[in-house]
């Protein structure tokens, strides 16, 4: 019971570092972006080839993979995604299907389409007792990172001068231009951010969710759930929703496997319909 | 005193009637019969004798091609981003399967069955997507597809689960024609089944009824200030958009002998999404001419480059965004004058 909350933990903090990037491109940039999924197939990726085919440690390849997404993701943003803001969400969707069909079969063009797997260290490998409970060390590893992480995230968003002009172009991207705040570059750097995150996530999760090059299709549903289910003003909301959504999917995958997946999906239209702005959404939106 | 009231009143009465002959008149300019669309029926007739080989991809065509009409309903007229259309096509493909194998072989009685159990699903389902912004909609489209796909997988006793439903045979269309090897008779049954739905969409979307779903595209507010029931519309579009897809399914299934799960995937619905944008959307043919260019091309870049073709399909879904699909869109105003007053007198 404990043992299946905590991996529920683990698998809800790593949804919520894949997912937080989307957080921000779709509250912020008000950008369907469904492509989040192949930037942290990406990391995964990074990470495999990196492992593999190198050898070089996997907690090098971690922050790695975190740079070279973001690099991916700057790139990105400054040659396709930017063009897109004013465009239509039909328009929007259209462009990230179009991404995440390229990834998947580039993913399988250049990785092939097994299942890829990685050797972890052997110190995060294996479970140990605490307190009776089974506690998967690698999962223990996870939510250590991943609350730093989350730690880290809020204090950037609240503290920094960077998280200030954030913030501001969040509320008003009019006003904060006319207060000289580079609200472009605030963009470029923040995608470039959450797309490093996602594939950081991607990298970690490698080990949980499996990397293979449907991934960004296989994902996407959840990332989009963290989302649309936290609301996209707060760092909170979407910890939370994953939170839940991690415990929900793991605990309901072992008490009624037949009906798992079924009751997530219901869940999230039922969350929809009563809240349709998010669950922890502030004030009544816009 | 009296004189000038009544000349008032006179002259609005008047001033109304001209009015509503303007309307008439632009409603019946709306709804005249264009010259390609005949040339598009003439030229569906005429592959039957022309490419007699070619018949198991033009029924393809013909499938997609009632499901994007379907699709467009919503999208081009009532201006709902939906990602999970192809909820209501598996569910049909399901339905005219079970219907199949456990009750009557006749195509037609199974056609109208999936229709109406794709419609019902629909318009339960309207209801959940009328609140909210895009990506809620989105969302919940998507879920609903999703949630279909799970149960399907799930009901392996009803459905066949991952393996999927055959095992069936279906018996001669109306109890006379029989499906043939070379999917002649299967053609044809698609033909009419899309030419009659096309006609329905088609007298219905050049309506006043099509004219106040573009009103609630174009501004559900304002719509509903000026007297249009947007929910009311929604609703009704969107369960009507649902038989349609679920007949698209069925026929699918009856062509085939055979329902896969695949019809429930998530590519499907974003397939459909592009076919629509390939032919634009908003005046229903653009569903058809989509269709006919979207298999075309994935048959092609299917033999082309068999195991690699999604990324060609979505390089061209990018470039097409990047490029704007309005502008693409607008190749039928480039045809001479004549074929292409699509929309004529604004």
């Amino acid at each position: 019971m404990l043992t299946i909350l905590f991996d529920g933990i683990a698998y809800g903090m790593l949804l919520f570092i894949l997912a937080c990037g989307l957080t921000i491109t779709l509250g912020l940039m008000n950008f369907i972006n469904l492509a989040h999924g192949a930037f942290a197939m990406a990391g995964g990726y990074i990470t495999v080839v990196m492992m593999n085919r190198y050898g070089i440690s996997f907690y090098w390849c971690l922050p790695a993979a975190f740079l070279l997404t973001a690099a991916i993701g700057a790139i990105l943003e400054r040659t396709l995604y930017r063009w897109l803001y004013q465009a239509s969400h039909l328009d929007q969707v259209l462009f990230s299907v179009g991404i995440v069909f390229m990834s998947v079969a580039a993913a399988d063009y250049f990785m092939g389409g097994q299942q890829q797997l990685i050797n972890l260290p052997p110190e995060l490998s294996g479970r140990m007792e605490i307190l009776g409970v089974g506690i998967g060390r690698y999962r223990l590893f996870t939510i250590v990172v991943c609350a730093v992480l989350v730690v880290l995230l809020q204090l950037i968003l609240s503290r920094t001068r960077f998280g200030s002009r954030l913030r501001a172009a969040v509320d008003d991207r009019r006003v904060a231009m006319g207060l000289g705040i580079n609200v472009s570059f605030v963009f470029a750097l923040t995608f470039a951010f959450g797309s490093g995150l996602a594939g950081l996530g991607g990298a970690m999760g490698a080990e949980i969710l499996g990397l293979d090059p449907n991934f960004p299709l296989k994902f996407m549903i959840y990332f989009l759930i963290v989302v649309s289910v936290g609301g996209t003003s707060t760092i909170s909301g979407p910890f939370l929703a994953a939170m839940l959504l991690g415990i929900a999917d793991v605990a309901g995958k072992y008490y009624v496997p037949a009906i798992g997946p079924f009751v997530i999906y219901a869940l999230m239209i039922v969350m929809l319909i009563i809240r349709p702005s998010g669950l922890f959404a502030r004030g009544a939106g816009r | 005193m009296n004189a000038i009231s009544q000349d008032v009143t006179a002259m609005t009465d008047s001033s109304a009637a001209t009015a509503e002959s303007r309307a008439a008149k632009f409603m019946k300019r709306r709804n005249r019969i264009r010259f390609y669309e005949i040339l598009v029926w003439i030229a569906a007739i005429a592959a039957i004798f022309v490419a007699p080989t070619k018949l198991l991809i033009l029924t393809e065509i013909a499938i997609l091609a009632l499901f994007a009409v379907s699709l467009d309903l919503v999208l081009g007229f009532a201006g709902i981003v939906s990602l999970g259309h192809a909820a209501f096509f598996g569910l049909g493909a399901y339905i005219a399967g079970l219907m199949a194998l456990h009750f009557i072989a006749e195509p037609v009685v199974g056609l109208i069955a999936a229709g109406l159990v794709s419609g019902v699903l629909g318009f339960l389902t309207s209801f959940l997507i009328l609140r909210g912004s895009d990506l809620t909609r989105l969302m919940t489209t998507l879920g609903i597809a999703l949630m279909m796909a799970e149960v399907a997988n799930q009901m392996a006793w009803l459905t066949g689960g991952a393996d999927g439903l055959g095992g069936f045979t279906v018996g001669p269309i109306l109890g006379t024609f029989e499906f043939d090897l070379f999917g002649r008779n299967g053609y044809i049954y698609c033909l009419v089944v899309l030419f009659l739905v096309t006609m329905i969409a088609r007298r219905l979307a050049f309506s006043p009824f099509g004219l106040s779903l573009k009103a609630i595209k174009g501004n559900p507010m304002r719509a509903g200030m000026v007297g249009v029931p947007a929910r009311r519309r929604i609703v009704a579009v969107y369960s009507l958009a649902a038989v349609f897809a679920g007949m698209a399914g069925a026929l699918l299934t009856q062509t085939t002998s055979f329902v896969s799960p695949d019809v429930l995937a998530f590519h499907r619905s974003a397939d459909l999404l592009m076919v629509l944008v390939i032919g634009g959307t908003g005046y229903l043919y653009g569903g058809i001419f989509g269709a006919i260019i979207f298999t075309l091309l994935k048959d092609w870049l299917s033999v082309v480059t068999p195991q690699y073709w999604m990324f060609w399909i979505g390089l061209i879904l990018v470039a097409m965004v990047l490029t704007g699909r309005d502008r693409l869109a607008r190749w039928i105003e480039f045809l001479p004058d004549r074929f292409s007053r699509k929309e004529a007198g604004r």
